[in-house]
């Protein structure tokens, strides 16, 4: 064999060799992880749920108030619910990876203790960029009070209540859960304990429209 | 002398013959790191910190330069080759020293991500990383200076 030859075909069993461990490690890495996801527990009592109880097809969003892919993400979840009134619920699990999300966690489930969960939620997503800390600096979390203000929140006393014990209880055990499940960006979803095969809008689609068939007895 | 390295079309001497294996060997070796750290960092996710993106800097052009070296049988190399080389083991050298703690932090700030002293910068779950960089490093420097002592008229 000349030099040259054997240069290129280095080269190329090189490629092929790195191609081929990274297959490997990311089939195994995914097993692992699906495997993680079915030995967590994804669904808690205390978990906000959207959508009809006993809906046959769960979507369980690992939600970060502060990330923007989140906000993003929130009308299309919608949009889901909107097409499957029946068959679809969601519960959401709050992740605080960003500076200020467990402030503003707070808030959400002080204002759920108001009945008004959903219209801060909205509220607060909304008002995203004024209080997250996106543009560099510290959260303005003053802001995200403000938002949640505007739709009727009682603040003085949401501010109570959310320092009280149960809600920090909330805090924990999603930091906890999200630990177990290995959720390690948002948003993360599990529809009826299944992850999405890769991350995008259309395969969260997908594997909804999947779960639903087989829940409508397809 | 670069005449008689450029003339593919006579058969090459031994010792010609012994030094273009020595570019191959140090290429493999850059080509073998290049592409492990790749794998750690881009498929394992272990993200790299300030102080491997430098010694990446000067690996990764390494294995471009001794690729063409190899190809072409251009032993004059180790001119360009041997700086890089030297360039990265100090800096592996140094961070292998703070990552066994001999000196101490702070005289190269870290970025937020990843820290530079971290414990758990290993492959198999106890080699670490930077000393197999300071030994790659180090072998590409002893190929190629046996390159160069060889290709020297």
């Amino acid at each position: 064999m000349s030099r040259r030859t054997l240069v290129a075909v280095t080269v190329i069993a090189a490629a092929i060799a790195f191609i081929v461990a990274a297959t490997i490690y990311k089939r195994s890495a995914e097993e692992q992880a699906a495997a993680a996801a079915r030995s967590a527990v994804l669904i808690r009592p205390h978990s906000p749920v959207f959508g009809p109880q006993d809906a046959p097809v769960t979507i369980v969003e690992f939600f970060d108030p502060a990330c923007g892919t989140c906000r993003q993400f929130y009308p299309i979840v919608k949009q889901i619910e909107r097409e499957n009134p029946k068959a679809v619920r969601v519960v959401l699990r709050y992740v605080t990876f960003h500076q200020g999300s467990d402030q503003v966690v707070r808030i959400l489930e002080a204002a759920r203790l108001q009945g008004k969960l959903e219209p801060v939620l909205e509220a607060v997503l909304a008002a995203q960029p004024q209080w997250s800390s996106h543009g560099g600096g510290a959260p303005n979390i003053g802001n995200a009070w403000r938002a949640a203000a505007s739709v009727g929140l009682d603040v003085t006393r949401a501010r109570r209540d959310a320092l009280t014990p149960e809600i920090t209880a909330v805090l924990n055990q999603d930091a906890a859960d999200v630990e177990s499940a290995g959720v390690t960006q948002t948003p993360t979803f599990f529809v009826n304990g299944r992850p999405l095969p890769s991350f995008g809008v259309n395969q969260l689609f997908a594997l909804v429209n999947e779960e639903v068939a087989k829940a409508s007895g397809g | 002398m670069s005449a008689q390295q450029n003339n593919n079309n006579t058969a090459p001497s031994n010792q010609t013959e012994r030094i273009w294996q020595m570019l191959f060997l140090a290429w493999l070796i850059a080509l073998a790191s290049t592409l492990g750290v790749l794998f750690i960092g881009e498929i394992m996710g272990q993200e790299p910190c300030v102080l491997c993106w430098y010694q990446r800097a000067f690996m990764f052009p390494l294995t471009v330069v001794l690729a063409v070296a190899c190809y072409l049988s251009d032993s004059a190399v180790w001119r360009y080759a041997l700086p890089l080389a030297v360039f990265g083991w100090a800096i592996a050298a140094y961070h292998t020293l703070l990552v066994a703690g001999i000196v101490s932090e702070g005289l190269v700030p870290c970025g937020q991500g990843t820290s530079c002293t971290s414990a758990d910068m290993t492959i198999f779950g106890f080699v670490p990383i930077p000393l197999l960089s300071v030994l790659a490093f180090s072998a590409i420097i002893i190929l190629l200076l046996l390159a160069r002592k060889g290709s020297r008229p």
